[in-house]
């Protein structure tokens, strides 16, 4: 099992070293010149010259992306052009936004998703089924930033139930917190649900059709057991992936999410310093998200073992 | 009960009425997409204005059929853009195997370790937010996929005879794969294009939605969702008509991309 997990971790170094020379290249490939960004209009040559040498910019390009990196290591990811912050607590601080909405909002359409999936297929082509899918089918349709504006329009202006805009963090005032959430989560959960109910339903079809499910039947198990302990076990897998993604997608920054709510998280953040052309805050970014997406996929591969034992662990 | 039929003349239908609303809108509309008439602002439907006016006093029909030219537009230029990229470099890299693979490979890997918004997003960044900066983006941003599949398909495939006999036939390496090894590797493609459709019209918008897409004034359903936002309490029907459109649109393309799936890959048939 150990080395499972580290053969795991050592393979994805080269992948992490690899992401962040793209996202060193492609913030270096944006137009324009970030010294005279921060000047501004007061450009003057000596000004110019010491603004490039204290940002590192007249080296090198290779010396100026290992100087980068010894930096990314030491938990430095520069500074915001626009407000002089530190670039790494400011994603830290924006992430923790996002991923309280993405976790809950993941979590809620697994539990929803998984049980509809396997009861569809369990009863392929019977009238429920056929529901599911179709309303699967339905929701996966609609985009998340529609059927926030929906919602929104709905809930908060016709009936006035839940507030429109604005976010309170759960845990400074859990009740206004969860009040602000249920309209973003929603969202989510509903777009979410119809992609998962689909994966879990087809794979669970595919195991369904297999002859250990007959012998299971045959030995007088009932339905519930056959589902439980031999068919959720071995169609979880694609819907595990699947969520892998999804998750990874999302924490990334559900950006139109949290534009129709004004929640400012990550997404919110990336679409800013895209505005304001603000680099050093856009590479920060850039670099987390794409390390959490690894990372990610990386924790669901490591979770595999736990419900396939078939998935070899030495 | 037959699923399979609806899928496919649902589908089918609704992608055939944006795409005629698409083609129609090139050449007429009942008003001009971007005329402004102020008199008109905020105008309800009804007579006039069927689907309404926007807070420029645009019309919104109108306005929709130009969106929906430029999505489709967009959306199939991008996944021409993938497919073709995607099959070239995969079915070099599969054929070829060695260091021009894992050279192809490392690339292709390199891009999939991004959520593909956010590498359209850095993309547009560098390549600038207008029409041929979008195609080229998500373009860059799907192309992975397709390179992952073609040269998967074309690995196992190069180990068959007839390619061998091909092979021994003497024919030069670009005839072997134009004429028998990429023939025989669509069909995955074309099940990846027809939902890839879907997924490049849905992250179109969404990068039109944050301003980061086609520039306005031109139309596009995600910027018209956009400017609706402000409007929402006195103007519903600003935000309920694009997002009708791209949702309906989607529901074709998905359920369309249902009948295909079953149609090219039959051991998928009734999941």
């Amino acid at each position: 099992m150990t080395r499972f997990v580290l053969s795991r971790l050592i393979s994805a170094i080269p992948t992490l070293f690899l992401v962040s020379l793209a996202v060193f290249t492609l913030i270096r490939l944006i137009p324009g010149d970030p010294v005279s960004l921060m000047l501004g209009d007061n450009i003057d040559d000596t000004a110019y010259e010491a603004m490039s040498h204290q940002l590192g910019l007249d080296r090198p390009i290779p010396v100026q992306f290992l100087l980068w990196l010894q930096g990314v290591f030491q938990g430095d990811l520069g500074r915001s052009i626009t407000t002089g912050q530190p670039v790494l607590p400011l994603v830290l601080q924006r992430f923790a936004i996002t991923a309280q909405l993405v976790l809950v909002a993941v979590g809620l359409a697994t539990l929803l998703a998984v049980p509809l999936g396997m009861l569809a297929a369990w009863r392929q082509n019977s009238a429920f089924d056929l529901g599911v899918v179709v309303g699967a089918t339905a929701l996966m349709s609609i985009p998340t930033f529609w059927m926030g504006l929906m919602l929104l329009l709905f809930f908060g202006l016709q009936l006035g139930w839940l507030p429109v805009l604005g976010y309170v963090s759960p845990f400074e005032d859990f009740g206004a917190g969860a009040l602000y959430l249920i309209m973003p989560v929603a969202a989510l959960v509903l777009h979410e649900c119809g992609i998962l109910v689909r994966m879990a339903r087809a794979s669970t079809l595919d195991v369904l059709r297999l002859d250990y499910v007959t012998h299971a039947r045959a030995k007088g198990l009932t339905e519930g057991q056959v589902l439980r302990r031999h068919v959720f076990r071995n169609a979880f897998g694609p819907t595990w992936t699947l969520l892998g993604l999804i998750l990874g997608n999302l924490l990334g920054g559900v950006a139109v999410v949290e534009t129709v709510f004004t929640i400012p998280g990550l997404g919110r953040l990336i679409v800013e310093s895209i505005y304001g052309r603000d680099y050093p805050v856009l590479q920060g970014c850039l670099l987390f998200v794409a390390v959490t997406y690894v990372v990610v996929n990386l924790i669901v591969d490591l979770c595999y073992p736990l419900f396939d034992p078939r998935v070899k662990t030495t | 009960m037959n699923l399979g039929r609806t899928n496919k003349y649902l589908g089918g239908l609704l992608i055939a009425f944006f795409l005629l609303s698409a083609l129609l809108g090139w050449l007429w509309t009942p008003y001009d997409p971007l005329a402004l008439d102020l008199r008109a602002r905020l105008a309800p439907p009804g007579a006039g204005h069927w689907l309404g006016t926007d807070e420029y006093g645009r019309d919104v029909m109108s306005r929709l059929m130009a969106a929906a030219r430029t999505s489709v537009t967009i959306s199939a230029l991008t996944v021409g853009f993938a497919v073709t990229f995607g099959i070239v470099l995969g079915s070099v890299a599969g054929y070829a195997r060695g260091w021009v693979d894992r050279l192809v490979m490392l690339f292709t890997d390199t891009l999939l370790a991004f959520p593909s918004i956010l590498l359209a997003l850095a993309l547009l960044s560098i390549l600038g937010a207008n029409i041929w900066g979008v195609i080229l983006a998500l373009g860059l941003a799907y192309m992975p996929t397709v390179t992952r599949v073609v040269r998967g398909a074309v690995m196992s495939l190069r180990e068959q005879e007839f390619i061998e006999a091909s092979r021994l036939m003497g024919h030069p390496v670009g005839y072997t794969l134009r004429a028998h090894v990429i023939p025989n590797c669509l069909a995955p493609v074309i099940v990846i294009a027809t939902s890839m459709f879907g997924s490049v019209l849905l992250t179109e918008s969404a990068l039109s939605f944050l301003g980061l897409g086609v520039p306005p004034p031109a139309p596009t359903w995600g910027n018209m969702l956009a400017g609706a936002r402000p409007y929402m309490a006195q103007a519903h029907w600003l935000g309920i008509f694009p997002g009708l459109c791209i949702a309906l649109t989607l529901l074709g393309i998905n359920l369309f991309g249902d009948y295909v799936r079953d149609r090219f890959d039959p051991r998928m048939k009734g999941l």
